[in-house]
């Protein structure tokens, strides 16, 4: 136990550990590599031993284990976290901008009255103090944070470090609750799994996604005609999902689909941190929207300022020629 | 069931952002405003439940940007009771707002409190968690829709995962939940009926202290990302960029 340990959580979903929780040990290792202190990365779930093995690029894997901690809720969830940041009083502690971290992170920093961050991409040390560089505002403006008081809660965006490619001590440690973990006001009943039968995104080659710039639901039909003469599929960032234009299942971003096509046709998608995590391993972006500053034009191969309610006809027409 | 329901407004993203003369904030007098989205969700999810199950609505508001015009529309989707808190400048960051909020909501003994699960200016705090604190209520987010559970005193909520996966957990009330999505769109609503709204819908103005919150970190330097450098740029005519992205996907063999 160090004042400048840095502890990550490593989350699980749904029975395998989350991408992140490997991105969140390189970001933590930032913090360690300037300060000393050792990355303890913390694993709830009824029985982590299955993961610690993926977690030896930490020093220390920390597993807590109770029926309670079996899926998520926020309850005992809190509890356990904030039992072991009173047990090993890091300099930091790091949780990924998941489903589950937009709960826990700002909760454990109301919690622990501390300093917070949100939308952490990268972090520095200087004179002592945490330099966390956040993107915000749909990732239209970029902060950087001053964070001097411990523990800092940074919630950091998926994707935005690398995953650790040295190993750690990787000292695997189980430990139970000092009380028992209560289930509180807020239970997990069942997963709900996507409907079968629609289109599997995450297996076309060529994804035509329309965001909020299609306007209107009748205009996703230029979409699917060009998605048509491609040989591919349409999908959608969250606001048309919203809107219900297009089922869940053709949504790609943090709360949906995680695609790789060959092609990502973008249209109309600026390009918010939420939907890029989905969609930039793809092998060549093409991006079209009205404002050349979108930041979808930061991950895109090729970019185009147009409408897309004009350039889509003309790409199918010129596809068909 | 009594719902209260947290709107904010947010600077409007189809506008440019502009850094203010310290470099440390964004310059809110040069930007426009517009209904955070994740509230305007809350809201209607509460009205569906208003109109599915029977509930008052009331909608809490800091007065800033164009809320009156928020508020208006509110009434008209059926917003029962509408409670504004003046507000001295810029909207502060969110551990204060929730502060206020707090002081405004407690009196109003809502059994659900329904919050937008973000706002896209939210640096050094999430509202929505930081509010149920505040009111020492249970919280969970990233919510897509709100049923009246089977027991009386409790909804049942899903929680977005990745994947398209929902998550079913009951939550007993009092709570707050932070909403990402409402069962359906957020309605239209006509001009007309807002203008009918600002004639027969009071607000409540409701004055809280701002609480003295010292900041607990330093915002040192904002600015807008540098242009991209991956991006390629295409221009010319619809029709002359559509024959050269025919032509790149052809050259790549995505297209014969």
């Amino acid at each position: 136990m160090s004042v400048q340990d840095v502890l990550v959580v490593a989350e699980v979903q749904r029975d395998a550990l989350a991408d992140v929780a490997l991105e969140l040990i390189s970001a933590a290792r930032s913090i360690t590599a300037a300060t000393g202190g050792e990355v303890i990365a913390l694993v709830l779930s009824a029985d982590g031993a299955a993961y610690a093995g993926q977690l030896a690029a930490a020093d220390r894997v920390v597993l807590i284990n109770d029926p309670l901690l079996a899926a998520y809720a926020p309850g005992p969830y809190l509890a356990a976290i904030e039992e072991m940041v009173a047990a090993e009083k890091p300099r930091a502690v790091l949780i990924g901008a998941t489903s589950i971290g937009w709960d826990l992170a700002p909760m454990l920093a109301a919690r622990l009255k501390a300093p917070m961050v949100v939308g952490a991409t990268a972090i520095e040390v200087s004179d002592g103090e945490l330099i966390v560089t956040s993107s915000f505002c749909g990732a239209k403006m970029t902060a950087e944070v001053g964070v001097g008081g411990a523990p800092a809660v940074l919630m950091v965006l998926p994707g935005s470090f690398r995953p650790p490619v040295e190993s750690g001590k990787g000292l695997v440690e189980t430990r139970t609750p000092s009380r028992p973990l209560e289930a509180g006001a807020i239970r997990f009943e069942q997963f709900i799994l996507p409907q079968a039968g629609d289109v599997d995104i995450t297996q076309q080659d060529i994804l035509v996604a329309v965001g909020r710039g299609i306007q209107q639901k009748e205009n996703v039909e230029l979409a699917e005609q060009l998605a048509g003469v491609l040989g591919g599929a349409v999908c959608a960032s969250r606001p048309v999902i919203d809107q219900g234009w297009l089922p869940a299942t053709r949504q790609v971003g943090k709360s949906g689909m995680t695609v790789k096509p060959k092609l990502y046709l973008a249209l109309g998608i600026s390009g918010a941190p939420e939907h890029v995590e989905g969609m930039k391993n793809a092998d060549l972006i093409i991006a079209v929207n009205t404002d050349p500053k979108a930041p979808i034009f930061d991950v895109a191969d090729y970019g185009v300022v147009a409408d897309i309610l004009e350039l889509a006809p003309a790409l199918t027409e010129a596809i068909q020629r | 069931m009594n719902i209260v329901v947290v709107i904010r407004q947010v600077p409007d993203l189809i506008e440019p952002l502009e850094v203010d003369s310290s470099g440390r904030s964004l310059d809110l007098g040069s930007a426009s405003f517009i209904v955070n989205e994740s509230d305007d969700h809350a809201l209607e999810q509460a009205i569906l439940l208003k109109e599915g199950h029977g509930a008052k609505v009331t909608v809490v508001a800091l007065d800033f940007g164009d809320v009156d015009n928020t508020l208006y529309a509110a009434a008209a989707k059926g917003a029962d009771q509408i409670v504004k808190l003046p507000l001295d400048g810029d909207p502060p960051p969110p551990a204060a707002a929730a502060a206020m909020l707090a002081e405004a909501i407690k009196p109003l003994g809502g059994d659900l409190v329904l919050v937008g699960v973000q706002a896209h200016d939210e640096l050094d705090g999430v509202l929505a968690p930081l509010l149920a604190s505040e009111l020492g209520l249970p919280y969970v987010g990233v919510i897509r829709g709100v049923k009246p559970g089977a027991d009386a005193g409790t909804v049942v909520v899903c929680k977005e995962f990745p994947g398209a996966v929902m998550a079913r957990l009951s939550v007993r009330l009092p709570a707050v939940l932070g909403i990402l999505g409402a069962e359906q769109a957020p309605r239209y609503v006509p001009v007309s009926r807002i203008r009918a709204a600002m004639k027969s819908t009071q607000f409540e103005e409701r004055s809280v202290a701002a609480p003295a919150v010292a900041p607990l970190v330093s915002i040192r330097r904002l600015y807008p990302p540098a242009p991209s450098a991956r991006a390629e740029m295409l221009a010319g005519s619809e029709s002359e960029v559509a024959a050269r992205i025919a032509a790149i996907l052809r050259e790549k063999g995505l297209v014969k």
